[in-house]
């Protein structure tokens, strides 16, 4: 077991406890941080994998692909939290059209 | 002997940190807790990156990934929060005894799938060429000498030329999304003047690193994305100051496609000497750096644009548009 095998498995640890908290945590960004940390465990895997390469220098095709990652992954971030704010902002309506019913 | 123990030490403190911000960002029942501990976890993650001898994807993840990410979560937080009526903890109800039953069966299947794939990764064997030895040898053709950024604007220009357009998609996506944002859910400028000296002082600085960062990019750690965001960053900074930043719509508009038309401009050009993105090697050094300079600047606007949340204010909706949104009026 090298330290190289410790990190696969943290990646793997880190890509299951977000897809376990994507299913049970209550709140919408919660769910977005989830999805984030799971993506970071599947980064780590790329990354811990290009080290086995060689002791000199790691792999750089994995290098650029997570690079990639990250901003495919913030872009995606930033849509979600759009409809996040969207989603509490007609709630928020159909609240106070609720309330103005009843009155 | 000696070194090979602080290795692991290090090692083990490492993964039992990320680890625990993993968790703790997920666990927390309080959102605001949760997201300071996953910013956290991004700078964790940046020092991981730099013990796995990936210095360039530190760079990204400090900036983007715990720095522009942080940024949004805490304006969506924020935003919510100034939504009247809808605190963001709006959703703490008592948990049922059925709730349990749901976390627990995930939990069931998070271990399950826990086993296979940790077997499926360490059977995996420790040792191989990947693709690095190919990498080695074309690396001359490639105009740079830092290999990751030979593989991401050369060998595979295509992702990144694909994930620019991601960027821009996911702009305008947000434009079409936040469309009936109310002015008290924007993005209140901070009344704190220790932050007005520190962007003043920083503003220079970051716009100086961004262009090392871009010029360095060709042969050691840096590149097009790390340099984007650290202009981002200052912008960022400028917008909580105060500072509003007027711009005639078409050139806003030229800023944030910049990148996506010299890019094309550039593989469509090169066509007549042989395919799509495929450089000459004496120009391809001088390709990669117009390349990445666009990239630099569309990069960073599009980042704080997508920071802001909303369509600017300099860049007036078609009126059109608005009438396809306009079912919520109806009573």
């Amino acid at each position: 077991m090298t330290s190289i095998s410790l990190y696969l498995l943290t990646g793997i640890v880190l890509f299951v406890l977000g897809a376990v908290y994507l299913a049970i945590h209550p709140k919408l960004m919660g769910k977005i941080m989830a999805v984030n940390i799971a993506g970071s465990g599947v980064f780590l895997v790329f990354i811990a994998a290009a080290n086995r390469v060689s002791n000199e220098m790691p792999d750089p095709v994995p290098h650029a692909m997570v690079l990639t990652g990250i901003v495919v992954a913030v872009s995606a971030t930033a849509v979600a939290l759009a409809f996040v704010s969207k989603i509490a902002t007609n709630n928020e309506s159909d609240r106070s059209a609720d309330n103005g019913q009843q009155h | 002997m000696a070194s090979t123990v602080v290795h692991w030490l290090l090692d083990a403190l490492f993964i039992l940190t990320l680890l625990l911000l993993a968790w703790r960002a997920l666990a927390s029942t309080d959102l605001f807790t949760a997201i300071v501990v996953f910013i956290g976890f991004g700078l964790m993650m940046a020092l991981v990156w730099l013990r796995l001898r990936a210095p360039d994807i530190a760079l990204a993840e400090a900036a983007i990934g715990a720095g522009l990410t942080g940024a949004l979560l805490l304006n969506a937080y924020a935003k919510q929060k100034r939504t009247p009526g809808e605190a963001p903890s709006a959703s703490t109800k008592p948990e049922s005894g059925r709730e349990h039953v749901i976390q627990f069966v995930f939990l069931v299947v998070g271990v399950m799938l826990l086993i296979p794939l940790g077997w499926a990764i360490l059977s995996l064997p420790l040792s191989g060429e990947g693709l690095r030895s190919n990498v080695e040898q074309h690396i001359s053709l490639s105009g740079v000498s830092n290999p990751v950024t030979a593989v991401l604007l050369n060998f595979r220009g295509y992702d990144t030329l694909l994930e620019i357009a991601v960027l821009l998609l996911a702009m305008l996506a947000i434009w079409v999304v936040s469309a009936h944002e109310t002015p008290s859910t924007r993005i209140q400028p901070v009344e704190f003047s220790a932050l007005w000296g520190l962007s003043a002082t920083l503003t220079p600085i970051l716009i100086l690193t961004a262009g090392y960062v871009l010029w360095i990019g060709s042969n050691r750690p840096g590149g097009a994305f790390q340099a984007g965001a650290l202009l981002g960053g200052a912008a960022v900074m400028l917008i909580l100051s105060g500072y509003t930043f007027t711009m005639k719509p078409f050139w806003l508009r030229l800023i944030v496609a910049l990148a996506l038309l010299v890019f094309i401009a550039t593989g469509a050009a090169l066509t007549a000497n042989g395919a799509f993105l495929q450089y000459p090697t004496e120009w391809a050094g001088t390709l990669i750096l117009v390349i990445e300079t666009a990239a630099t600047v569309s990069i960073g606007a599009i980042l704080v644009l997508l920071f802001l949340g909303r369509r600017p204010d300099d860049l007036p909706a078609n009126k059109k548009t608005d009438l396809v949104h306009s079912d919520k009026d109806i009573p």
